[in-house]
C-alpha cells in the first residue's frame, strides 16, 4: 500500500499498458498462427478422421448413416473391375503427360538459360498454359482430337487411321496420349522456368571449368547441369506425381461433358480414379458414399506409396548420371583454378569488374564434393 | 537477371559498377559463362513453344468466331485464320443463355476469388509473421506440422467434406467454396520463407521498442515488408480460385461458377461447336487479362519458389 501512493497519478494508465504489452507478446504469436490451424483442424484433420468413419458405413447422400459394414466397402471396391481399369488409366495417363513434360521442360529450361534477347517476353510466353483454365483446355482438345478436328483428317488421308468415329475417344491408349498431352500443355512451361531458375544458380565457374577442360555444349548440360540440379528434379517429380495422379479436369470434360458424357469414355477408357470416386459418391453411378470414401483412402495410401518409389527412382537415376563421367576433387579444383587464372589473364566476362570472389570458392568445391560422392 | 547474379556472388558494389560500364557503352558480364548470343535455332525452338502454348485459346476463338457450316467445311482445318464478328455475336448468345446465368457465373467466380485471395494473404502473411519474426514455444513444432500437412492428398477428404458441407447446409452456396480455403499451408509456407529473409529482426525489435503493439508492428512493418511475396501468393491463389472445378462440381448444383458453366455449353448448344468454343474462350479469357497484367510477377513468383522450394 505504502509503494501506491510513491508512483505518480497515471500509473493506472501505464500499468495496464504493460499488463497488455505482456498479454501481447505471449499471446499474439499464437493468435496470428491460429486461423490455419483452426481452419485445418475443422476442413483438414476433421475430415481425415472422418473419413474413417464413413469407410467403414453404409452411407448414402439423401439417407445418412446406415449400417455399420466394417472392411465390406474397402473388399467391394478392390473387387470392382472398374477400379483397377481406372487405375491403370490413371498410371498411364500420368506417364503419357509426365515423361514427355519432364523432357521437354529441361530441354526449354537449358534453351532459355542462354543469354537470350527479349528474356522476360519468352519465359511470360511459356507460362501461359499455366493460367488457362484445365476444363477450358480440355474441351479445346477435345475437340482437336476429334473426327473432324485438326489431326484425324490428315492421319485418315496418310493411311495411318481408318474409323468413323475418332480413336483419339475409341483406342485406349491413344486417349490416354490426347490426355497426357493436356497435362504436358500444362505444366511443361510452368516446370521448364523452375527448372531454369535451378539452372541459374549453378556456379558458372563450373561451366568455364568444364569449357577450357574442352566439353561441348551436350556434355555440359549431361555432365553440369543435370547432376547440378538433382534436388530440384526430385522436388518436381514428386510434385507432379502426387498432382498428375489425381488428375480430374481434362478427364471429366475430354468429351464435353454433359448428359451421359464425362464418365471417360464408352468403354471406361479414360476412367481414372478421381473420376470413378466422383461418379461412384456423386455421379450416376449410384450414391453410394460409402465405397467412394473407401477409395479415397486406398488411393492416398497408392499415391503416397508411389510418391515414395517415385523419389527413390529419381534419386538413383540422377545420382548415377552424376557418377558417370566421374571427375576426381582435385582434377575439379585444378579444373576451377585453371579457368579462373583464364578470365583473369584474358579479360573475359568474369575478369570485366568481378573479382574471383575467393569467399565464394569453398561453397563451389563443397558442391563438387556432394557429387562426386554420390 | 544477370545483376541478380552478380549481386549474389560478387555484392551490391559489383552490381554498380557494371550498370556504370553498360552506361559507357562498354560489355557487361552476362550470368552466361560466355555471354555469346544464341543461335537461331534457340529462337526457333521457343517460338514453336510459344506457338503451342498459345494455340489452343486462338483455336477456340477460331471456332468461336465461325459458323456451324463453315466449322463442318472446314475438316482438318481452322474454319478461319482471323477472328470475325460472330465471335462477338456467339458471345452475345452464351451471356444470355437460357439453360444457364452465365453473369451469375460470373460474380459467383469474382466474389470467390477476391474473397479467398484476401483471406489467405492476410492470414499467411500473419501466420508467416509470426513463424519468422516471433518467438514463442512450440514454433518449430507447429511449423513443421504445417509443411507436413501440404502432403495430404486432398481426395481423401472430398467424401466427408461433403457430407460436412451437407450439415451445415452449405451445398450450393459459395460458403463451401470459400470458407475451407481462407488460408492455406501452402500460403503460411510461403510467407514464412519470404518473411525470414526479408524483414530484419532489427526491425521488429525497434517498432517493439517505440511502443508499437504487436499487431502495429505486423500492419506497419512486416506487411509492408512482404509485399512482393504477397503479389505472388494473390496470383496463385486467385488462378487457382479461378480454375478450380473438382471441389465445385461436388458442392455446387444450380448456383455456377466459370468452369462449372463448361459442361453446361455442349448440353446448351448441343450442335454449334462454333457457340461452345466461344464460351469455352470466355470463360478462360478473364484470366488471360491477368496474365497481361501480372505475367512478369506470376514468373518470378514461379522461379523463386523453385529456389526455396
Amino acid at each position: 500500500m505504502s509503494t501506491r501512493s510513491a508512483v505518480p497519478p497515471d500509473a493506472r494508465r501505464v500499468g495496464w499498458g504493460q499488463r497488455f504489452s505482456r498479454w501481447d507478446i505471449k499471446v499474439s504469436p499464437y493468435l496470428y498462427v491460429s486461423p490455419f490451424f483452426l481452419l485445418f483442424a475443422v476442413f483438414g484433420a476433421f475430415p481425415l478422421l472422418f473419413n474413417v468413419v464413413v469407410a467403414v458405413h453404409d452411407w448414402h447422400r439423401r439417407a445418412g448413416m446406415g449400417d455399420f459394414v466394417g472392411l465390406d466397402n474397402f473388399t467391394w471396391v478392390l473387387r470392382q473391375p472398374l477400379f483397377w481399369r481406372s487405375l491403370e488409366n490413371t498410371f498411364s495417363i500420368f506417364l503419357w503427360g509426365a515423361v514427355p513434360q519432364l523432357v521437354l521442360a529441361l530441354l526449354i529450361a537449358a534453351v532459355l538459360d542462354q543469354n537470350l534477347r527479349v528474356r522476360t517476353f519468352w519465359r511470360m510466353s511459356v507460362l501461359v498454359p499455366f493460367v488457362v483454365m484445365p476444363v477450358a483446355t480440355a474441351m479445346i482438345f477435345g475437340q482437336v482430337f476429334g473426327q473432324f478436328g485438326l489431326l484425324v483428317p490428315h492421319l485418315q488421308d496418310l493411311g495411318l487411321l481408318t474409323g468413323s468415329d475418332s480413336p483419339f475417344f475409341q483406342d485406349r491408349l491413344l486417349s490416354h496420349m490426347a490426355i497426357g498431352s493436356m497435362v504436358v500443355f500444362r505444366w511443361t512451361g510452368y516446370n521448364a522456368l523452375i527448372f531454369l531458375a535451378a539452372m541459374q544458380a549453378v556456379p558458372r565457374e563450373l561451366y568455364e571449368a568444364s569449357t577450357v577442360d574442352g566439353a561441348g555444349r551436350l556434355r555440359q548440360f549431361f555432365s553440369v547441369t543435370l547432376p547440378s540440379i538433382r534436388p530440384t528434379m526430385i522436388f518436381v517429380t514428386l510434385t507432379m506425381t502426387i498432382g498428375g495422379l489425381q488428375i480430374f479436369d481434362e478427364v471429366r470434360l475430354y468429351d464435353g461433358g454433359g448428359t451421359g458424357g464425362g464418365k471417360g469414355g464408352a468403354d471406361n477408357q479414360w476412367t481414372t480414379v478421381v473420376l470413378y470416386l466422383y461418379e461412384l459418391g456423386f455421379g450416376d453411378w449410384q450414391d453410394r458414399l460409402g465405397q467412394a470414401a473407401a477409395v479415397g483412402w486406398i488411393f492416398a495410401l497408392i499415391i503416397v506409396v508411389f510418391s515414395l518409389v517415385n523419389f527413390l527412382l529419381t534419386r538413383s537415376i540422377s545420382s548415377s548420371r552424376s557418377r558417370g563421367p566421374r571427375v576426381t576433387r582435385a582434377q575439379h579444383r585444378a579444373a576451377v583454378a585453371r579457368a579462373r587464372a583464364v578470365a583473369a589473364g584474358s579479360a573475359g566476362p568474369l575478369a570485366a569488374g568481378l573479382p574471383p570472389a575467393p569467399a565464394d570458392a569453398p561453397a563451389v568445391d563443397a558442391d563438387l564434393q556432394e557429387g562426386a560422392n554420390r | 537477371m544477370s545483376t541478380g547474379y552478380i549481386e549474389n556472388t560478387a555484392g551490391k558494389g559489383a552490381v554498380r559498377y557494371a550498370h556504370k560500364r553498360a552506361r559507357r557503352g562498354r560489355p557487361v558480364p552476362q550470368h552466361d559463362s560466355t555471354g555469346r548470343r544464341p543461335g537461331w535455332l534457340s529462337y526457333g525452338l521457343l517460338v514453336v513453344v510459344v506457338g503451342l502454348s498459345i494455340f489452343p485459346l486462338y483455336a477456340a476463338a477460331m471456332y468461336g468466331s465461325s459458323t456451324s457450316q463453315e466449322i463442318a467445311r472446314a475438316v482438318g482445318d481452322l474454319p478461319t485464320w482471323f477472328p470475325t464478328l460472330v465471335l462477338l455475336e456467339n458471345f452475345r448468345e452464351v451471356v444470355t443463355a437460357s439453360q444457364f446465368n452465365f453473369w451469375m457465373a460470373f460474380a459467383n467466380s469474382v466474389l470467390v476469388a477476391v474473397a479467398v485471395t484476401a483471406s489467405t494473404v492476410f492470414f499467411s502473411t500473419l501466420a508467416g509473421f509470426s513463424f519468422a519474426k516471433l518467438t514463442f514455444r512450440g514454433r518449430q513444432v507447429l511449423y513443421v506440422t504445417v509443411i507436413a500437412t501440404m502432403a495430404i492428398p486432398a481426395q481423401v477428404g472430398t467424401i466427408p467434406m461433403f457430407i460436412m458441407m451437407n450439415d451445415f447446409g452449405w451445398i450450393d452456396s459459395l460458403a463451401a467454396l470459400t470458407v475451407p480455403t481462407l488460408v492455406t499451408a501452402f500460403g503460411v509456407f510461403w510467407m514464412t520463407q519470404y518473411l525470414q529473409e526479408a524483414l530484419p529482426f532489427e526491425l521488429v525489435e525497434a517498432a517493439r521498442v517505440d511502443g508499437a503493439s504487436m499487431f502495429r508492428t505486423f500492419w506497419s512493418i512486416a506487411m509492408p515488408a512482404a509485399r512482393p511475396a504477397a503479389a505472388t501468393l494473390a496470383l496463385f491463389t486467385f488462378v487457382g480460385s479461378w480454375n478450380s472445378f473438382f471441389w465445385p462440381s461436388v458442392v455446387m448444383r444450380s448456383q455456377l461458377t466459370m468452369p462449372l458453366v463448361v459442361p453446361q455449353l455442349k448440353g446448351a448448344f448441343t450442335s454449334d461447336t462454333g457457340l461452345v468454343m466461344s464460351g469455352v474462350f470466355l470463360v478462360a479469357a478473364p484470366l488471360l487479362v491477368v496474365f497481361v497484367v501480372a505475367g512478369k510477377q506470376l514468373v518470378a513468383g514461379v522461379m523463386a519458389g523453385a529456389v526455396k522450394g
